[in-house]
């Protein structure tokens, strides 16, 4: 028994299953990341009047994360493009760096994501808020940061535009009210930071699997079936895309609103 | 006609025997099996979830009067915290965390893991394939994983009953701040379960409703245009598309939850919670209104996932029963697709009392009504089609004239919920309990019966017993209605869903809050005629068992003389389905045709007859 269409497209569709199949997927894919932004837009539209924060992140960083993704979106058409000339190795170099992109953005992404749970708001006993980065060399007694001393928790809501270099603060730890670092729990921004960005990271895995799944140890299909090893190519092709896609709207979102 | 290769039963056996035990029946691939396995397992955890309700009606006929006999196992089972003692002394009182574990399973099994999985990925499996002429589903690994998903849903769902705290109590809608704060001290809790076997149950639903649809659009026989589509293959269609776009707002919804009560972020969570007088250690800054809003954006498609492969099943078997074309087919199709675009946009009438202001209720009361437009199309359709027929009663066309009135009280019953006015009168009462029961049980769960009587045939090859069958109907029939029609009565007098004494509280108390003993002692003959209803099934059971090796041959491949593809197979249909290739040459519903032989033809058979002694063979 053979499923019809699984290669060859069906003539009044135009489509091969697989194609349909993931344009499909991509549809589910656009209602989740859709309800997640708006979301989003209602609890950032509810925020009270001063609770919001801007620039806490990295612009840079951020900019050179999607630089990295639409660099990668073009490979991975080069080496779809490739298979369909019949330049197995051509494809295999633009995949490969597809994947190394991958690789390159969950990397930065992770320095982020440590610098996050680095970053501390620390209410002091005598009232006053210092935040900044905890260092290493903090003992049980004193914990050590490189930030500041701010007159509110409302300044904190600015981010770090405001300052340049930062000074070492030592705080004996019998002084400390509170602290907690800039993790999910921070505050509804860090919430739906993590949130929509872990799972974006979810999907650059999984993506990344797959497209390195299908360059390495199922590269032999390419000798056995080529039309179905490159519709294989094109299908985790269109999902990388929808990848990369969410990330161009997730930067401005998140890094520059 | 030369015999091929595959008429000989001698080849099938040899073809089969390369699979073995697992691979044929556990790993499957081929949908039949598959469909199969949703099947049986559906019909477990339907009998799981009544269980349950049954013993919810104990405590509400009875309040603080012990469980007899179960008492005390659930006692042994679940421990003292969770079952208690009555005033005299013996063991088996249903405590309040367990019955609020009870009522939220109850709605989730029923919903997630009974219905949805017999109606879509049982019939939907086993029938649509065979309807539109395909050898199998597009994708069949991808169906299996479907399968496999949903069975770890429902195992991760059943062990929440016997962790620490019990299974999740927040009701089957698991509202915020409720469900994040109940059991806090514990985790992983009922709800860090119910969160992770929702995530399963999604992610099964979307695979089946991807599957699905790839398979209807691409691997439809040759000829067999849109509308030349069995209705039924039309209802689960428009049924994958609302799976595939409602289910991932919730998937959202539950990892927002999820952060909320595993990683203290506060989505749901308002600033200034309090909770047992104590301000939450959290955030703040979240909206209870939006998980209210991401949960019935799935909601309310929800419902006609429910209702519309129900509706699909009923027009077959009306189609075969009345020996007559469909009434309106055309009309029924643009209604299908008209109910599954507007069901995305009523949801929020479930929210009617949030105070979210009155343009926005006016908008979702406008978009309510106009959804009953196409339904009551489809019904009328249905009624207008047994006129003038000469119908065969028989245990399916039974279950399907049942289903009509039934789905008609459910339907209309559920108007004065739809306008804000009467809603904020009727709202959490058992009014609504009796509405949606009324769709979904004598309504949805009567269809199911029908298809299950119907294809029953065409899965074993032989007839589940007809005596019994009307016997099933009819006690099902009356119970139901004995069981569900009081509630009517008791939600327009005002009386509370959520309460776990029956409201006995409020008997005869003065104020507003007065139910009048009359009311509130309905609850007693309500359980009653739940047991009933429960006791009804046996024959049923015993029926769907002992036919399998002991009902009457059906003696053809088309015993009921049906028109569509899935009747023209071998019987049971061999992996592949079809002996050989399929093309169809004409619609759906070709009875009450004018020839001396027989009143139907099936869709594949080419305009000019073949002779008498080619129609139809016989197979053993």
């Amino acid at each position: 028994m053979e499923i019809p269409y699984a290669v060859k497209p069906r003539p009044d569709t135009g489509l091969y299953n697989a194609k349909l199949g993931i344009w499909l997927f991509l549809a589910s894919e656009v209602m989740l990341f859709g309800a997640l932004f708006s979301s989003y837009i209602l609890l950032r539209v509810n925020a009270e009047e001063g609770t919001w924060p801007h620039h806490w992140l990295n612009i840079w960083l951020g900019m050179t994360n999607t630089f990295v993704l639409i660099l990668s979106s073009v490979t991975v058409v080069l080496g779809w493009a490739a298979l369909k000339m019949n330049q197995f190795k051509r494809y295999k170099l633009y995949q490969g760096i597809t994947i190394l992109c991958a690789l390159v953005f969950l990397c930065i992404k992770s320095f982020e994501y440590r610098d996050k749970f680095m970053h501390y708001e620390v209410h002091l006993k005598d009232g006053r808020i210092a935040d900044g980065h905890k260092q290493p060399e903090s003992t049980d007694k004193v914990l050590v940061l490189e930030g500041r001393y701010v007159a509110s928790h409302a300044e904190l809501m600015e981010g770090e535009v405001h300052h340049e270099a930062e000074p070492r603060i030592e705080i004996p730890r019998d002084q400390i009210a509170s602290m907690e670092n800039y993790g999910p729990w921070h505050n509804t921004y860090t919430a739906i930071y993590f949130t929509l960005t872990g799972l974006h990271a979810l999907h650059v895995i999984g993506g990344a699997i797959v497209i390195f799944a299908i360059w390495g140890p199922l590269a032999k299909v390419w000798e056995q079936d080529p039309e179905r090893y490159t519709n294989r190519v094109e299908v985790s092709g269109l999902f990388w895309h929808f990848v990369d896609l969410v990330w161009i709207f997730l930067f401005p979102v998140l890094y520059l609103l | 006609m030369q015999p091929t290769p595959h008429d000989d039963p001698h080849t099938h056996e040899s073809h089969h025997a390369e699979l073995g035990f697992w691979r044929k029946y556990i790993f499957s691939t081929d949908h039949k099996i598959i469909g199969l396995q949703y099947g049986i397992t559906a019909l477990l955890f339907m009998f799981f979830g009544f269980c349950l309700m049954m013993m919810m009606r104990w405590q509400l006929a009875y309040p603080g009067k012990a469980l007899p006999v179960v008492g005390t196992w659930l006692y042994h089972l679940l421990g003292p915290e969770m079952v208690g003692k009555d005033a005299a002394g013996h063991v088996g009182v249903i405590m309040p965390d367990l019955y609020n574990s009870f009522g939220a399973m109850h709605g989730t099994i029923m919903v997630f893991l009974a219905i949805v999985p017999l109606a879509f990925g049982a019939f939907g499996n086993f029938v649509t394939p065979l309807q539109i002429g395909a050898p199998d589903m597009a994708f069949p690994r991808v169906n299996m994983a479907s399968y496999q998903f949903y069975f770890l849903g429902g195992v991760i769902m059943f062990a929440s009953f016997f962790i620490p705290g019990g299974a999740a109590q927040s009701g089957w809608t698991s509202y915020s701040p409720l469900a994040t704060v109940t059991n806090d001290a514990q985790h992983p809790n009922g709800q860090t379960f119910w969160i992770f076997g929702m995530v399963c149950l999604i992610n099964s639903s979307l695979l089946g409703a991807v599957n699905f649809i790839t398979t209807i659009i691409q691997l439809r026989a040759k000829g067999l245009n849109w509308m030349r589509m069995p209705f039924f293959v039309w209802a689960q269609f428009v049924t994958a598309f609302l799976l595939l776009l409602a289910f991932p707002p919730l998937e959202a919804a539950s990892v927002l939850q999820l952060m909320d009560n595993l990683l203290h972020t506060s989505f749901f969570l308002p600033t200034g919670l309090m909770v047992s007088g104590q301000p939450l250690h959290i955030s703040g800054g979240g909206s209870p209104l939006l998980w209210q809003h991401l949960f019935w954006f799935l909601g309310h498609p929800e419902v006609y996932v429910l209702i519309l492969p129900a509706m699909g099943i009923v027009t077959e078997i009306i189609a075969n029963n009345t020996r007559k074309p469909i009434w309106g087919y055309r009309s029924m199709v643009y209604s299908v697709m008209v109910i599954g675009f507007l069901s995305f946009i009523v949801w929020a009438h479930h929210m009617y009392l949030t105070g979210m202001g009155t343009r926005i209720a006016t908008f979702f009361q406008t978009t309510t009504m106009m959804i009953s437009i196409p339904s009551v199309i489809i019904l009328t359709a249905l009624f207008i089609s047994l006129w003038g027929a000469s119908i065969r009663i028989n245990t399916p066309m039974l279950f399907a004239l049942g289903f009509l009135p039934m789905f008609g009280i459910g339907g209309l019953t559920g108007l004065p919920l739809g306008f804000n006015a009467s809603d904020i009168q009727l709202h959490d009462t058992y009014y609504v309990i009796a509405h949606f029961h009324y769709i979904v049980a004598p309504g949805t769960i009567f269809a199911l019966f029908a298809g299950i009587y119907f294809w029953y045939p065409k899965m074993t090859g032989r007839f589940m017993n007809e005596f019994w069958g009307k016997v099933h109907f009819g006690l099902s029939f009356l119970f139901m209605n004995l069981l569900f029609m009081p509630m009517f009565v008791q939600g327009l007098e005002g009386m509370s869903r959520r309460m776990y004494d029956g409201a006995a509280t409020y008997a005869e108390s003065g104020g507003v809050v007065g139910l009048s003993k009359y009311i509130v002692g309905l609850n007693v003959p309500i359980s009653h005629a739940a047991w009933a209803l429960g006791l009804a099934q046996i024959p049923f059971i015993i029926n769907f068992f002992y036919s399998i090796k002991h009902g009457r041959k059906t003696g053809s491949d088309n015993p009921w003389e049906a028109t569509t593809l899935d009747w023209q197979t071998p019987t049971p249909p061999p992996h592949g389905n079809f002996d050989k290739p399929v093309e169809v040459f004409r619609g759906p519903y070709e009875y009450s045709v004018p020839n001396p032989r027989r009143d139907f033809i099936p869709q594949n058979e080419p305009s000019q007859p073949e002779p008498l002694t080619h129609g139809n063979p016989v197979r053993s």
